[in-house]
């Protein structure tokens, strides 16, 4: 097992003792609810006539369900307002920190992030499987059920299933132009496979990773899950710090926090599970085609032959072309979308815009052109820019912060057989609205897909 | 002090099977997202593998969870990496409500994983050979009995050739909280108050704000 890495120097840290069955009861320093998983943990703590232990450690917003067009109340879907109100009510009887309509309200994951909530060597939960977009500030964090948010609510602890491995991943080399954090996250799980991290947490380093902004960070980290793996977190450094500066509820004095996140990342001894280095230098942006997130490509390769694969994974390739409505051996080039989502906790931040922005400014969008904000601030921030007039005049659609196309939660669905380019970070099958078809890529990637209607390598309108 | 709660604990899932071996089964498949807009996990077992269930308002009857054959089946047998994807406990809770106790996979993802531990669900490993022998079986005679046994980390069913079973694996601190039921995790760590106390006193963070 893993020693001396920001897990095992995090974990220690926060573990209040080892169960009898042999589990460790471990301390959430900061925990993050949204209104799908939380409804039902609320209802639990009712039910036992328990109160939320430490209320100042919860913060909430409401995400998925938001309608980003039309936001008056009541929604005109009756569930999305029900879920909606059963959120605020419980965060009122429990005395909970929300960031409401007006108040910083946005995608769970861009919020907490943007607030300076997630501080490194904290134990970061939530019930979101995203909740990984957190190690991004060296904290450890993951998502887990909602039996377990009821737990961090009674207690602000939970029982730790198993312990995880680390595996240490190197990213070496140079980026080219327009090859952003989404592709090497894409490129490190169809290499690793999209199971390749079941039973780890992912350490990100390496020059590329070290050379990241903060918030490409986010977007690789905010992957983990899509690979397998967890948790994925990146060593805290003089990056994140800058970051963090400033923010509403970062420490004020932060020279002595610091010292303190200096302390807490994996030490040069420290040892791992596995090591792999993954070399991005001839990377180009990348495309998934079928409907597992390692079912990527670059965009100038073909898609695989079917008679690559052999037996069940046979099985599965030819169900995804099949549902996918693509060939085998074609070009993933040229493929023609119709519709493309620009947001989400993968994307959906000031530097994505920005980069959206830098490929739609002057052009016209051929298709229907989504663009979310992942919050208030991101859209204060993106409008202060200017960006929300490049992307109207562009013919995008601007809209209010939430989850949106990412996940057939609200009004924003993918209809069957539609093809969607998109930034989120799942392409299952029916994930965006039954029968839709989703292409992940990145911000820059989808810009030159609204602007072609079909998919391009961006470095040719860069 | 431990709190012993006897009648949760979980030696043996006994049961007919399921069989639904495919690889990479998503959260998505088993608990489509639109359902989740429900308030309560009360009504989730209606929603398992709605989608493929399904199509246009009519039940797809060769699907494994519509088929009569397989009707009031205890135990799930799926494939590799099971129920990857999102973090939602609608996915093990519709299980559970549709009557599912034990699954046998070859792996699962790591969240998932943990919500049955959670939840109570004996979620065993074995290999992909055993997989096809377990399926191969349930074909042939739906009502079968399947035993994973947690003590002997075994999946066996009635006349089986071997006598000593199929070895299967589970994570070793989650087998131990379903033998003596401290899955059911709450109030133990609620009786741990006083050190929880201790630990958010030594968090350097908690001072700094």
């Amino acid at each position: 097992m893993s020693k001396n890495t920001l897990k095992d120097k995090v974990l220690d840290l926060h573990t209040v003792c080892r169960l009898e069955d042999g589990r460790r009861q471990v301390f959430a320093g900061v925990h993050l609810v949204h209104e799908v998983t939380s409804a039902p943990a609320f209802d639990m703590l009712r039910e036992l006539g328990l109160r939320v232990k430490y209320p100042e450690l919860t913060y909430a917003v409401c995400d998925h369900v938001i309608p980003t067009d039309n936001s008056c109340r009541p929604f005109q879907d009756p569930q999305a307002e029900v879920l909606t109100k059963t959120l605020e009510d419980n965060v009122r009887e429990f005395g909970i920190n929300y960031f409401g309509p007006g108040k910083g309200q946005g995608v769970c994951h861009v919020v907490f992030s943007e607030q300076g909530l997630i501080l490194p060597g904290m134990v970061a939960v939530c019930g979101d499987s995203h909740t990984s977009t957190y190690g991004a500030f060296g904290a450890f964090a993951f998502g887990f059920g909602t039996t377990q948010v009821s737990h961090v609510l009674a207690t602000q602890t939970f029982a730790m299933d198993k312990e995880l491995k680390v595996r240490r991943i190197d990213f070496n080399g140079r980026l080219e132009k327009g090859v952003v954090s989404k592709d090497t996250a894409l490129d490190m799980i169809r290499k690793l496979g999209a199971k390749g991290g079941n039973g780890f947490a992912y350490e990100f380093g390496g020059s590329v990773v070290n050379g990241m902004e903060m918030e490409a960070r986010m977007t690789l980290c905010n992957m983990a899950p899509e690979g397998g793996a967890k948790s994925g977190y990146i060593n805290p450094d003089g990056e994140t710090y800058n970051y963090l500066a400033g923010r509403r509820f970062t420490p004020s004095d932060i020279s002595k926090a610091i010292k303190f996140w200096d302390s807490i990342g994996s030490n040069n001894d420290a040892v791992y599970d596995d090591r792999r280095e993954i070399d991005v230098s001839n990377l180009e942006p990348m495309i998934t085609w079928g409907t597992s997130s390692e079912q990527a490509i670059m965009v100038h390769e073909r898609m695989p032959a079917v008679e690559d694969y052999s037996g069940k994974a046979r099985e599965e390739v030819e169900k995804a072309y099949l549902y996918m409505g693509l060939k085998p051996g074609e070009k993933i080039y040229g493929t023609p979308v119709d519709i493309i989502f620009i947001g989400s906790c993968t994307n959906g931040r000031i530097s994505d815009l920005r980069q959206a922005s830098r490929i739609l400014k002057g052009r016209k969008v051929k298709v229907r052109t989504l663009v979310v904000p992942g919050s208030e601030s991101v859209k204060g921030e993106a409008e202060a820019e200017g960006l929300d007039k490049i992307f109207l005049e562009a013919g995008a659609e601007w809209r209010n912060p939430g989850c949106s196309m990412c996940l057939a939660m609200n009004p924003d669905k993918l209809k069957p057989g539609e093809r969607c380019a998109s930034t989120s970070n799942r392409n299952f099958e029916n994930r965006q609205g039954k029968g839709g078809r989703t292409h992940l890529m990145s911000p820059y990637s989808a810009a030159a897909a609204a602007i072609t209607g079909r998919i391009v390598d961006p470095g040719e309108y860069l | 002090m431990t709190i012993i709660i006897p009648d949760k604990e979980i030696r043996f899932v006994i049961g007919r099977g399921i069989p639904k071996p495919a690889d990479n089964q998503n959260t998505d498949d088993i608990l489509p997202a639109n359902f989740m807009k429900e308030p309560s996990f009360r009504r989730m077992g209606e929603y398992v593998y709605f989608n493929e269930r399904f199509i246009d308002g009519k039940p797809v009857m060769s699907h494994p969870f519509n088929d009569p054959r397989y009707s009031g089946g205890k135990i799930l047998i799926a494939g590799a990496n099971f129920a990857t994807g999102s973090s939602r406990e609608h996915a093990p809770q519709g299980l559970y409500r549709f009557g599912i106790r034990g699954i046998i996979a070859e792996g699962y993802a790591d969240i998932f994983d943990g919500n049955c531990a959670t939840i109570g669900i004996a979620a065993v490993r074995v290999s992909r050979e055993d997989i096809s022998l377990l399926v191969e079986q349930i074909e042939k005679d739906s009502d079968t009995n399947i035993i994973i046994n947690l003590l002997t980390k075994s999946v066996s069913y009635q006349r089986m050739d071997t006598g000593r079973g199929i070895p299967c694996d589970i994570p070793e601190g989650t087998r131990q909280a379903l033998i003596n039921g401290s899955w059911d995790v709450l109030p133990i760590l609620q009786s741990n108050e006083e050190r929880v106390g201790e630990v958010a006193l030594r968090l350097p963070y908690l001072r700094f704000r």
